[in-house]
C-alpha cells in the first residue's frame, strides 16, 4: 500500500529526474502543496482539539486538588505515569477500545497534556501573592470568588504558559497520529517517507503550525492582560 | 431626607456611625502549641478612637486583631461589635463590615486602581453609579490624582499604593476599621508623612479602628489608647498614651516604652499645658528704673519690649536698660504659639539656639515666656494628675 502511494505521487510530477531521485525538488513541493492543506488542517484539529480537551480535564482536576491538597500527589502521579507511556504504545492500547481514528487520536494526545497544564495551574495558583489571598479573604470574598476573582486572574500568566508548552508538544506528537488512523500531517510523510520533497514540506509545515498557534496564544495573552503589560514595562 | 435617601447615600458623603468594640476574654491557643497565643484579653474600644495593639514580636497583637473579622476564630471569649457578638456571623458577610487594611496592602496586581478601590462595593452588590462615585471620592481623600484609578498597582510607588490599600479598606465606608502596620513597609519619612495624612484623614471620618504595629513610637503617635501585650498574648497595660508614658503599669511596659518616654511626653502636651513665666513686657516709653526692676525680677534678666498691640519685639538686655525711658530697638525673638506642641516648640528653642521662647496667643500677643528650664521642670515633676489634657492623636498634628 505505501508502494501505491508513492507511484501515484510520482505519477503526478513533470519533473522526473529530481522527483525520481527522492531529492527536494522546489518545483514540485509548489505544485502538490495544496495536497498538503487537508492534512494540515487535520492535524490542527487534532492539536486543538487535544489541548482544548487537556486544559478541560487538567483545570477540573487542579481545581480539585486547590480544594483538597492531598489529592495533588496522585493527580501528578498519574498524570505523569501517562506522560511516559510511548506514545506509539498508547496509540495500539486505545485501539481496541476507541477504535481506528480521531477520536482515538485525540484521547491518546489529551493524556500528554495533562501533565504540563495542570503542574501549572497548581504552580500559578500556588504562586499567587500571600498579601492578595489575605486581603481578599480579610474583604469578605468567599473562598469561591477568591478563587475566579483574584487567584485564577493572577495565575493565568502561568497556565498560558503551560498550554503553550502542551500546544508546541502535541503538533509534535499528532504526526503519529496517523497510526491510530487520525491522519495529519504524519499520514503525509509515511506516504513517501523517502522522498526529501515531501518529508520537508509536511515536516515544515508541522514547525509553522506549531509556531503560528504558539504566537496566537502568546498573542492573546497579551491581548488579554493589560495589567502584565503595564507593569512589565 | 426620607430614611430612603440616607440608606442610599450611605457611604457616598455622610460617614456610618462608628462601632463600639469589645473583646471578652478572648483565648486563642493553638493545636499542639504549649502556650496560648491569646491568654484572656478583654478590652474595649469607643467608637470612632484608634486603638493600637503593641507589643514585641509573638505577642500576639496581629492574631488579636485578625480575631475581630474572624480571620482567626477564637478558642474562646466572646468579641462584640456595637454590643453584638460577632461568633454567629458569616464570615464573608462580617467582614465586608470592617475595613482591611495589611503591612503588605495586597492590593491585587490584575486590577486597575478603581477596580482594587471598588472591591468591598462590588461584593456588597451596589449600584455601578455609586460605584464610580464612591471611587472618586476617595480617590480625592487620599490625595491621588483621578487619572491614577486607572493604572495599574504595579505603576504605582510604595506610599501610593499605601493610600489606595486605605482607601480600599474605607470604600464601603466600615464603622470599623483593622490596620495590621499599615506603614510598616515604607520608609521613615513617607511613613511620618502618611501618618499624618492618615490622622488628618481620621480627623474627618472618626472610624473605630484596631491599629497593630511594634513601633512604640508609632503606638504614641497614633494611638487613643494603646495596648501594650506581651509574649502569650497577655494584656500588659491598656492606657491612654499619656498614662502609657507616665505610669507606666510594670517594669515590662517601661522597658518597651523605653528609656526616652519622658521625652516622647513632649509630643502629647501643648505649650499651654505648662506653667510658663510671666514676661517681663515693657513698651516704648515706659520709665527705664521700672524696666530694669521688671527685667532683675525676672529669671530671664532681661525685659522683653512689645509694641502697642503687644505683640514681641526685642528683648532687651543690661546695656540696652539705660536712659531715662525705654526706646525702640529692633531685635530677632524666638516665638512659639500657646497651641504648639511642646517636642515642636522645644525643637524651635534649639533650632534659635535660645533658652528662651516667646509664646504668644492666637492675635500674636505676648502671653507668657517658655524656656529650656521650663520644659526640663515640667518632665521631672510631672504627675499622671494631669495627664487628661493630652490631645487626641488627630488633634496633635503641628
Amino acid at each position: 500500500m505505501l508502494t501505491l502511494s508513492q507511484v501515484v505521487i510520482r505519477d503526478r510530477t513533470n519533473d522526473t529526474s529530481c522527483v525520481a531521485r527522492d531529492g527536494f525538488c522546489p518545483d514540485w513541493i509548489r505544485d502538490h502543496i495544496g495536497d498538503y492543506m487537508s492534512p494540515l488542517l487535520r492535524h490542527l484539529e487534532l492539536t486543538v482539539a487535544s489541548v482544548v480537551a487537556g486544559f478541560a480535564i487538567a483545570f477540573a482536576l487542579a481545581l480539585l486538588a486547590h480544594r483538597r491538597r492531598w489529592l495533588t500527589g496522585p493527580i501528578t502521579g498519574v498524570t505523569g505515569v501517562m506522560y511516559t507511556i510511548p506514545s506509539l504504545a498508547l496509540f495500539a492500547i486505545l485501539l481496541p477500545i476507541t477504535g481506528f481514528g480521531f477520536v482515538t487520536g485525540v484521547v491518546a494526545l489529551t493524556s500528554y497534556n495533562l501533565l504540563v497544564i495542570f503542574r501549572n495551574i497548581m504552580a500559578g495558583l500556588d504562586n499567587v501573592p500571600e498579601a492578595a489571598k489575605d486581603a481578599a479573604s480579610g474583604m469578605g470574598m468567599t473562598d469561591r470568588q477568591r478563587l475566579w476573582r483574584v487567584e485564577l486572574p493572577l495565575a493565568i500568566p502561568e497556565i498560558v504558559a503551560g498550554v503553550r508548552v502542551a500546544t508546541t508538544t502535541t503538533v509534535g506528537l499528532a504526526a503519529l497520529a496517523f497510526v491510530a488512523g487520525a491522519g495529519g500531517l504524519g499520514q503525509k510523510i509515511i506516504e513517501a517517507q523517502n522522498f526529501k520533497s515531501n518529508i520537508v514540506t509536511a515536516s515544515v509545515l508541522c514547525i509553522l503550525l506549531a509556531a503560528v498557534l504558539d504566537l496566537l496564544i502568546l498573542f492573546g495573552e497579551r491581548t488579554a492582560l493589560p495589567w502584565r503589560r503595564a507593569t512589565s514595562s | 431626607m426620607t430614611s430612603d435617601d440616607t440608606a442610599h447615600n450611605e457611604g457616598t458623603s455622610a460617614n456610618r456611625q462608628a462601632a463600639t468594640l469589645e473583646l471578652r476574654g478572648i483565648t486563642k491557643r493553638y493545636p499542639g502549641a504549649d502556650e496560648a497565643a491569646i491568654d484572656n484579653l478583654s478590652l474595649e474600644v469607643a467608637a470612632g478612637e484608634i486603638c493600637v495593639l503593641v507589643g514585641p514580636s509573638g505577642c500576639g497583637k496581629t492574631t488579636a486583631m485578625r480575631l475581630v473579622n474572624r480571620m482567626i476564630e477564637p478558642t474562646s471569649g466572646d468579641i462584640l461589635v456595637n454590643g453584638v457578638s460577632i461568633i454567629d456571623r458569616k464570615p464573608s458577610e462580617l467582614r465586608r463590615e470592617i475595613g482591611y487594611a495589611i503591612q503588605q496592602i495586597g492590593l491585587f496586581p490584575h486590577q486597575t486602581i478603581a477596580e482594587n478601590i471598588a472591591t468591598v462595593p462590588k461584593l456588597l452588590g451596589w449600584e455601578k453609579k455609586r460605584i464610580v462615585a464612591r471611587v472618586d471620592e476617595l480617590m480625592d481623600l487620599i490625595g491621588l490624582e483621578a487619572a491614577m484609578a486607572r493604572r495599574y498597582p504595579g505603576q504605582l510607588s510604595g506610599g501610593q499604593r499605601q493610600r489606595v490599600g486605605v482607601a480600599r479598606a474605607l470604600a464601603a465606608d466600615p464603622p470599623l476599621m483593622l490596620m495590621d502596620e499599615p506603614f510598616g513597609a515604607i520608609d521613615p519619612i513617607n511613613r511620618e508623612r502618611l501618618q499624618n495624612e492618615f490622622l488628618r484623614l481620621q480627623g474627618e471620618i472618626r472610624k473605630t479602628i484596631v491599629f497593630v504595629t511594634h513601633d512604640i513610637d508609632e503606638a504614641i503617635k497614633m494611638g487613643d489608647r494603646i495596648a501594650v501585650l506581651r509574649k502569650g498574648g497577655i494584656l500588659a497595660q491598656y492606657a491612654t498614651p499619656a498614662e502609657l508614658l507616665m505610669a507606666p503599669a510594670d517594669a515590662f511596659v517601661e522597658d518597651f516604652v523605653g528609656a526616652d518616654r519622658a521625652l516622647k511626653r513632649l509630643a502629647l502636651q501643648r505649650v499651654r499645658d505648662i506653667e510658663l513665666w510671666d514676661a517681663p513686657t515693657v513698651r516704648v516709653g515706659d520709665p527705664m528704673a521700672e524696666a530694669r526692676e521688671r527685667a532683675m525680677a525676672s529669671p530671664i534678666r532681661h525685659a522683653l519690649l512689645v509694641d502697642d498691640d503687644g505683640r514681641p519685639v526685642s528683648w532687651l538686655g543690661d546695656t540696652d536698660l539705660t536712659g531715662d525711658r525705654v526706646v525702640h530697638h529692633d531685635g530677632r525673638v524666638t516665638m512659639v504659639e500657646l497651641d504648639d506642641i511642646l517636642r515642636d516648640a522645644l525643637a524651635d528653642l534649639l533650632q534659635g539656639q535660645v533658652m528662651f521662647g516667646v509664646v504668644t496667643d492666637h492675635g500674636g500677643r505676648v502671653a507668657g515666656v517658655l524656656s529650656v528650664e521650663v520644659i526640663s521642670e515640667f518632665l521631672t515633676h510631672q504627675t499622671a494628675g494631669h495627664i487628661d489634657e493630652a490631645p487626641a492623636p488627630a488633634e496633635r498634628l503641628a
